[in-house]
């Protein structure tokens, strides 16, 4: 039992999360709720993800020490935990084999996802194909021009991907779709939601998929250097690979949780995606966090070169951790980010996500700012294959 | 104490018919248009007016709606509009106003519910406010005298429905079908079904949205409800329409329509 328990009845968070949603909807997220924990305490369940975790995902993943990028993080040891080796390349997969699983515990035939990036739309394609499931996954029609290699890449997985043209057409009108054919076809259908935001029970719920990288990666550490780390980072856009490696430390209170959001062309120009950061409390696709949005309460388009980051609402988890002054998040530039991409492919060999990026060019900040003594623990989320066009572009090599 | 709102459904109990209840998005075609045509819908036969928060990520609403709410937010309307609207049309029909659950949170509960007041509007309905986040809306709904509208769908369980059902004044909201706004072909059979669960737990009115866009499905719907609610439909004829002067005029004559089906045959 962690000491947040007594502030997660009804999957609250403190004054965050909840449920707000169509009353439609209520009947599927309590059988979900319910589904996810029978699942929690049934070895049979617990084995069978975690075989395919073995046998599918590739866990454990790795950590690589960085000694060439940390002479550029003041010297501090840098521990990278490897998620981007996971099978279709970044975290997303713990999530969404878990709640595949949970599917066809339901008896439901048919997924559907949102999709920025397509990292999750990938993922959610790559369950569905393994466990024979009709997927649907909705993508914003900007998202789907600026990453159609990822959209390819859920069509030979047999998904069938849906521009969705309303509103800014991003991340956050494929969810407003994704809801809507949800609350159509809830007796059929799972939404497979691809972070830590939502209803209750999702906040909880993919967090609880995801802690098997804070879980292994304390280990992991421990064996490697002796003590916990310092300080662990991971960058925050709804803040699914951020809860899962900060989660098992928050017991640890020498251990700081520092989570980079994405601030775009800086939180003064209005132009970001660094919702904690630069945002108000509200309510948003069904949970209260915080958001960006103006004097209305209507959503404010975001903005990263980080199509995984540029979303305007962030889990409530993170909401809470940063009141209560046991996580503390920071804005990390486009420019910081592209600087961070570069030397960690530079120097280490290894072509980040975008979206990880941001948490390198934290360590770089926090390494500097600790010195020689610290130890990061990175949370590499992904690998930067789906980035190759957008990186180009942005240091002029022509493709 | 009781609000336009309750009044009006004491009366029409009386009358055995069914209250025809009108909604348009504030701010939608225009501000100034939006109150004409809320104006022609009264004039036409509508006994309340719903008048809509336009929302950025309205996940209930089908495209007729997003589109007549992106249009509406196009032209920037807000909290100042809608009240505005609200204190045109209250003295001509009982009025609520429909919205999301953030444009209120962000204005502040207490001060939507002042303003509310000040303006002579009857209350709210708050389609993603689940009663579990309601505690505060509940205390404040009740010491300021005004009506709280929660919705009620087919796959609510009877125990939630109790629970909705008391923390519901004015009406309860029962949405005809698992989905969006929007016109159908026909008004889904849940619709009664769930409108004759709702009626073995309490008796306060009941009014049934979601798909009714025609007046035999308004009549059909009125022979079981207290109150019929259209949408879609009004806001498709002022989509399709030239001019003004056309849009308020079939505005005028769907009301009308409408209004002649409310009876009980
Ligand atoms: C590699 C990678 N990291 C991070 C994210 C951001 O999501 P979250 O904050 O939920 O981890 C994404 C989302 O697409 C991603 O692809």
């Amino acid at each position: 039992m962690t000491p947040l328990a007594d502030s997660q009845i009804l999957g609250h968070f403190g004054p965050y999360g909840g449920r707000f949603v169509p009353e439609a909807l209520i009947a599927a997220l309590d059988e979900l709720t319910l589904a996810h924990e029978t699942a929690l305490n049934d070895p049979a369940f617990q084995k069978e993800l975690a075989d395919l975790h073995r046998t599918y995902t590739g866990r454990p993943s790795i950590i690589t020490e960085a000694k060439r990028f940390a002479e550029h993080a003041g010297g501090a040891r840098i521990l990278l935990k490897r998620e981007d080796l996971n099978h279709t390349g970044s975290h997303k997969i713990n999530n969404v084999l878990g709640q595949a699983l949970l599917t066809k515990r339901m008896g439901k035939k048919r997924i559907i996802a949102e999709t920025g990036a397509g990292q999750h739309g990938v993922a959610a394609a790559t369950a569905a194909a393994l466990m024979g499931l009709e997927c649907v996954v909705y993508m914003g029609e900007e998202d789907t021009k600026r990453q159609s290699l990822n959209v390819a890449r859920m069509k030979l997985l047999g998904a069938e991907v849906i521009p969705v043209t309303q509103g800014s057409k991003t991340l956050k009108d494929a969810i407003n779709e994704a809801m809507r054919d949800w609350v159509t076809n809830v007796e059929t259908t799972h939404y497979l939601l691809g972070t830590v935001a939502g209803p209750h029970p999702f906040p909880t719920m993919v967090r609880d998929f995801h802690r098997i990288i804070g879980v292994e990666a304390r280990e992991q550490c421990l064996d490697l250097v002796g003590r916990l780390p310092d300080a662990v980072l991971a960058c925050v856009g709804g803040g699914s690979n951020a809860i899962g490696i900060f989660h098992p430390f928050l017991e640890d209170k020498s251990v700081r949780l520092i989570g980079l959001e994405a601030g775009g062309k800086g939180i003064e120009s209005g132009l970001h995606a660094a919702t904690i950061s630069g945002g108000t409390p509200g309510v948003l696709h069904g949970t209260r966090s915080y958001v960006l949005q103006d004097e209305n309460g209507q959503t404010v388009e975001s903005h990263s070169i980080s199509a995984g980051l540029d979303y305007p609402g962030v889990g409530p988890e993170h909401a809470y951790l940063h009141d209560i002054g046991r996580a503390e998040y920071r804005a990390i530039t486009d420019d910081e980010a592209m600087y961070a991409f570069s030397l960690l492919s530079k120097t280490e060999g290894i072509i980040p996500a975008i979206e990880t990026a941001h948490a390198l060019a934290g360590a770089m900040q926090v390494g500097n700012e600790l010195g020689a003594d610290a130890v990061l623990l990175i949370n590499l989320s992904g690998r930067g294959d789906k980035d190759v066009q957008t990186a180009a572009a942005y240091f002029g090599i022509p493709l | 104490m009781s609000t336009p709102l309750d009044d009006l459904f004491v009366n029409t109990r009386k009358e055995n018919r069914a209250a025809l209840i009108g909604f348009l998005p504030a701010g939608f075609p225009t501000q100034p248009r939006s109150i004409s045509t809320l104006t022609a819908m009264i004039q036409g036969g509508c006994d309340a007016i719903e008048i809509g928060f336009p929302y950025s990520d309205p996940v209930m609403d089908g495209p007729i709606i997003q589109a007549a709410s992106d249009q509406s937010l196009k032209q920037r309307t807000g909290s100042r509009e809608v009240f505005a609207t609200v204190k045109a049309i209250a003295p001509l029909a009982p009025t609520v106003v429909m919205t999301y659950w953030n444009p209120i949170e962000r204005y502040g509960v207490t001060k939507f519910l002042e303003s509310m007041k000040e303006n002579g509007g009857s209350g709210a309905i708050t389609p993603d406010l689940t009663i579990e986040e309601s505690s505060h809306w509940i205390e404040e709904t009740q010491r300021l005298e005004s009506n709280r509208i929660f919705v009620v769908a087919p796959s609510t369980s009877d125990d939630r429905l109790k629970k909705v059902a008391e923390a519901s004044t004015g009406f309860i909201y029962a949405a005809s079908l698992m989905g969006v706004t929007g016109t159908r072909a026909s008004v889904s059979t849940g619709a009664q079904t769930l409108v004759d669960r709702i009626r073995r737990i309490t008796d306060k009115p009941v009014a049934v949205g979601l798909g009714v866009s025609t007046p035999e499905q308004a009549h059909e719907v009125a022979q079981y409800a207290d109150g019929v609610i259209v949408g879609s439909a009004f806001i498709r004829l002022i989509q399709e329409s030239k001019s003004e002067e056309e849009g308020i005029s079939k505005v005028k004559n769907l009301a009308h329509a409408l209004a002649q089906s409310m009876k009980r045959s």
